[in-house]
């Protein structure tokens, strides 16, 4: 229970992270929709994302460690931090 | 011998490409017979050539040696810095002596290349993305010598050129790459040597005549697009060879051009033109220094961070292509657009007409010329103009 919980907050703060990145609001209809083909995440808003994720979870994740296409939805960025946490 | 331009390359080339079908057609592992392959092609450009040779193997002691040097103590910033720069030394020499004197120490063909792939190991082992454990000693020499990108990119990722080495390919499998990469190679063989040739014999460039302005303004577009024109099918049918005879080498080497007059602006035109390297600078010059402004908090806005780094990463990119004025003025003309697309690109006027088909038609159009505009600085016919203008 906990565990969903958990993975519903991370969500939720990353959905609110990547809404402040790119300027863009209601991206939660678009939880599982590419960013970057959508023109809602560039370069350099992935580089801020990348900073935003280190100041509020304490993640740290280098910028060719993943490639695009695991990072390129809401969703799968919430893996990606859940996963280091 | 010269890649990809003297008979004997392509007669070798064909050998090496037999050899790996019927490897690759038997399971059996290319790399051993890609690295003699690579070996050997490369002691066929440098015979004759004692000093490109020297430099080619100084090149590689520092390189080897400061990379395991770093492997020892991967995540210290001193010692990344310390080999990133004895990484960087002979290029920096080789371009600084070329345009002092002319002849440049230190260099070799294909020097510019092998050096961002070098950096790429060391910045992503400082990452901790690399470990002394992942590095093995022969996969990243054949990395760095890979012959089919040696001289002129794409610009290849070492972790992404280890997987490939790393599984065996089924049979089906093989025999689809190597179809696909002989038909690559024989379409890059007619961008390079027909269209390219032709649009070659079509540039012609001159100093600002005296005769009327609108015949002299015709001569002058009609050689800045040759050039274009030339410089693109030359550039991408060399890269399609390239990414051809890897795959038959059983590597995927990334591909280099995606239609790039097509680009609907100059952020799109950078995704589509040298991608290997517009990539790469974007992975490891301009993400890291937006981190850096960002964190240290040295620059005020999101804009003008995006902008100075933009600003950078282009003027690096026109340096690495060499030490003149003509690179110098190409990497920052780009730097300066690609800040202007991004301070437009954050309007109100933007947002609203971007999906405007009369607005992507009129930047389709602006950005094709001024991406032309672009090549006239790089092939120095806009120095030859102004030094027309100056009487110098």
């Amino acid at each position: 229970m906990s565990d969903t919980h958990d993975a519903n907050e991370v969500l939720s703060r990353v959905l609110d992270l990547v809404e402040e990145v790119s300027g863009e609001d209601g991206l939660g209809s678009h939880l599982d929709d590419d960013l970057f083909s959508l023109g809602f995440l560039d370069s350099m808003a992935a580089i801020e994302l990348l900073v935003g994720l280190e100041e509020e979870f304490g993640v740290s994740i280098a910028p060719t460690e993943l490639p695009r296409e695991d990072m390129n939805t809401v969703g799968k960025i919430a893996t990606q931090v859940a996963a280091r946490m | 011998m010269g890649f990809y331009t003297t008979p004997s390359f392509f007669a070798l080339s064909a050998l090496v490409v037999l050899v790996s079908a019927v490897l690759g057609l038997l399971e059996l592992p290319l790399m051993a017979w890609g690295l003699f392959a690579s070996i050997a092609m490369l002691v066929l450009m440098f015979w004759g050539n004692l000093a490109a040779a020297l430099s080619l193997a100084l090149f590689l002691s520092l390189s080897i040696g400061s990379t395991l040097w770093l492997l020892g103590r991967p995540r210290s910033l001193w010692r990344t810095t310390a080999a990133v720069l004895v990484s960087i030394a002979p290029l920096v020499v080789y371009k600084l002596t070329v345009s002092l004197s002319g002849s440049g120490l230190l260099g070799f063909a294909g020097i510019s290349y092998v050096t961002f792939k070098v950096v790429q190991v060391q910045l992503e082992a400082y990452d901790g993305l690399i470990s002394k454990k992942d590095f093995k000693l022969w996969d990243y020499l054949y990395f760095l010598l890979f012959f089919p990108s040696f001289d002129s990119g794409p610009i290849d990722r070492s972790r992404r050129f280890g997987e490939d080495l790393g599984r065996r390919i089924p049979r089906d499998e093989y025999a689809g790459m190597l179809a696909r990469g002989i038909l690559l190679f024989m379409v890059g063989m007619v961008y390079k040597l027909v269209i390219a040739a032709l649009a070659y014999r079509l540039y012609l460039p001159s100093a600002w005549g005296d005769g009327p302005f609108l015949q002299e303004l015709g001569k002058q577009l009609a050689c800045a697009y040759s050039y274009g024109l030339y410089l693109f099918f030359d550039f991408a049918g060399y890269s399609l060879m390239a990414m051809g005879l890897a795959f038959c080498l059983g590597v995927r080497l990334p591909r280099n051009f995606r239609a790039p007059f097509l680009a609907r602006d100059l952020t799109d035109f950078w995704n589509r033109w040298h991608i290997t390297l517009s990539t790469w600078l974007r992975d490891f010059v301009f993400m890291r220094l937006v981190r850096l402004l960002m964190k240290r908090r040295l620059v005020r806005g999101r804009l003008r961070t995006a902008q100075l780094a933009l600003l950078a990463d282009m003027l690096l990119m026109g340096l690495w292509h060499g030490v003149t004025v003509d690179y110098v003025a190409y990497g920052l003309y780009h730097g300066v657009l690609m800040a202007l697309t991004e301070g437009h690109q954050k309007s109100a006027f933007y947002r609203r007409h971007r999906n405007d088909p009369a607005y992507r038609l009129m930047s389709w159009f602006v950005t094709l010329q001024l991406v032309f505009f672009g090549f006239a600085l790089f092939s120095g016919q806009m120095s030859l103009l102004v030094k027309g203008a100056l009487h110098v």
